[in-house]
């Protein structure tokens, strides 16, 4: 039970989600479908095939995986950032058995949860643009989910550092964009020169997108399970980090 | 006169009896911010049933002492427990007997007021029925039921100050810490949540209460300790200390500096002490001086006055302000 301490911020988070679900869900799917409209579909007429997958079906599982990390960060960023310094709820929280380490796992896991929906919400929509996923795209859920407690978790640090809201500026524009374009979502790494090529496999989002695009279509031809166990060990090492950050800020 | 010095705590193993009744036991505590003291090796304790005032200039130490029993501040040395729960060893379990309002409003304004208390209640593990009974005892005892489902933005700020209240009490706390539990509230919602605070008092809940209000202190503490520059100066029952340290009344005379002058030497045929403050003479007497009253006759304006917390408080702390 103690180590489940932290679903009650998770539940709290929630409450408040389910009042403005409309608006958050848009906010968060609005920017990839989009995306995918544009660029797969518009764009993508024009394209050749890649390893056999259209430019559509190409670019709709890395997207899928962008909103993850999208919501997954705004949510621990943006959202988290209020409830420190505005609303004061992890003050409020302070005075109660909850402790630093249950309030950065509820915000974590809450930002991967909506992390996660983003995908399944995506996911659920490609069929309407012509994609239609493999039934491995089940067994991707739960990697989703991963990549989305990493961001969360990654989101949560900025917070922890952050001074205002402007500094997510820094994180936005020189973390999460820059993965969002070079993490292999839009063109494929294979050509890249070999050297160049290892520092876009080692961004934290390219195993990620390249796991999406394996599941979702039943292609396992790169090793699968390294990545997973290696994202997996970065995600861990990242929770653990945003406890420290967030404690260091909390506690004097 | 008693000097400032902390009285000798009773000895923690004379009796089991009386080492039960010890809600807060702190020895030695000191915080340092950087090379900067902010707690210089303070001790005291707090009984079952006491409401003891916590007072002191800004940047006396309060908040810091505060937040050290919540764990919100790393303490530098000394040894601090609550309810026999080593602070900040048993951190979590002490925090599930205390009840804190404080000082700023930290309501979940995305929340409706029973939601907040709902929510709070589920961070103690209090859910379902058992939570949705005690916010409804909670929001008639502090007269807020018509309020249930309002959003936090909508209530006045007496009602969130009681709203406060109620979701500092939602786990039955036996400790309760008010930091400035009244603070930019009108007479009328000062005196409901005094109320409300006695009739606490009357059930056995003990408190910690800090507020720059002294007649608050004063009104509603058995007992306070006066913090300044992270040291106890003092600490007593408050009409005790008043008489010790001030005196019985207060004489605040107004004049020239001619005939203040000449007041002052008069003051000095009966047992008091005075103060000289810009254009004004105060005296504190220690034994009954009104027969010196036909002497300020002429004055330009007087008034006598029974010695008061704040008259103490000034005394030990000095008229200087305090900014950090």
């Amino acid at each position: 039970m103690k180590y489940l301490r932290f679903r009650t911020l998770w539940l709290r988070n929630s409450r408040v989600w389910r009042k403005h679900i409309m608006a958050t869900l848009i906010g968060n799917l609005g920017q990839p479908l989009l995306f995918l409209l544009a660029m797969g579909y518009g764009l993508g007429r024009e394209m050749q095939t890649i390893d056999g997958l259209t430019y559509l079906q190409f670019l709709a599982p890395g997207l899928v995986t962008s909103s993850v990390m999208y919501s997954a960060a705004f949510e621990t960023t943006y959202g988290s950032y209020t409830r420190l310094s505005m609303q004061k709820t992890y003050e409020a929280i302070l005075m109660t058995p909850l402790g630093i380490t249950d309030i950065a796992l509820g915000e974590i896991f809450w930002g991967a949860s909506k992390g996660l929906l983003s995908a399944i919400i995506m996911l659920a929509m490609l069929p309407l643009f012509g994609v239609w996923p493999s039934v491995w795209t089940l067994a991707l859920l739960p990697v989703l989910f991963m990549s989305g407690v990493f961001f969360a978790a990654f989101g949560l640090i900025m917070t922890a550092l952050a001074g205002s809201y402007e500094f997510f500026n820094y994180f936005i524009s020189l973390i999460l964009t820059p993965l969002f374009l070079f993490s292999g979502i839009f063109f494929p790494l294979k050509t890249i020169a070999p050297l160049s090529r290892i520092f876009f496999e080692l961004l934290p989002l390219t195993p990620i997108v390249t796991l999406s695009r394996m599941f979702c279509y039943g292609q396992f031809h790169e090793p699968w399970l390294l990545k997973i166990a290696g994202s997996l060990l970065l995600t861990l090492f990242t929770c653990w980090l945003s406890v420290i950050f967030l404690r260091k800020r909390l506690i004097q | 006169m008693t000097s400032t010095q902390t009285p000798p705590q009773p000895t923690v193993a004379v009796a089991p009896a009386s080492n039960d009744d010890i809600i807060v036991q702190v020895n030695g505590l000191s915080k340092f911010f950087g090379s900067r003291c902010a707690v210089d090796n303070i001790s005291f304790a707090i009984r079952q049933g006491e409401c003891v005032g916590f007072l002191g200039p800004n940047g006396a130490g309060k908040t810091t002492t505060i937040n050290m029993l919540l764990g919100l501040v790393e303490k530098s040395g000394g040894t601090m427990s609550i309810m026999h729960f080593d602070i900040p060893g048993q951190q979590q379990e002490a925090k599930r007997l205390i009840g804190v309002v404080p000082q700023t409003d930290s309501l979940d304004p995305d929340l409706t007021v029973e939601e907040n208390l709902l929510t709070y209640a589920s961070y103690f593990n209090i859910t379902g029925r058992k939570a949705r009974a005690r916010s409804a005892d909670l929001l008639q005892f502090f007269a807020l039921a018509n309020r249930r489902k309002e959003i936090i933005e909508h209530l006045s700020g007496g009602q969130r100050r009681r709203l406060l209240l109620a979701r500092a009490l939602i786990n039955e706390p036996k400790l309760l810490i008010l930091d400035e539990p009244t603070v930019g509230l009108d007479p009328q919602a000062r005196h409901l949540i005094w109320e409300r605070l006695e009739i606490l008092q009357e059930q056995g809940t003990t408190m910690l209460l800090t507020s720059h209000y002294l007649d608050e202190v004063e009104h509603l503490s058995n007992r306070v300790l006066i913090l300044d520059h992270g040291k106890i100066v003092a600490q007593g029952v408050p009409q005790q200390l008043i008489t010790q340290l001030v005196g019985i009344d207060v004489f605040v005379i107004e004049g020239t500096t001619a005939e203040l002058d000449a007041l002052e030497k008069s003051f000095k045929q009966c047992q008091a002490t005075t103060e000289r403050v810009n254009d004004k003479l105060y005296v504190y007497t220690q034994e009954d001086c009104s027969r010196l009253e036909s002497l300020l006759k002429n004055s330009r304006s007087w008034l006598r006055r029974p010695a008061n917390l704040e008259d103490l408080f000034i005394q030990l702390t000095g008229r200087s302000l305090r900014e950090s």
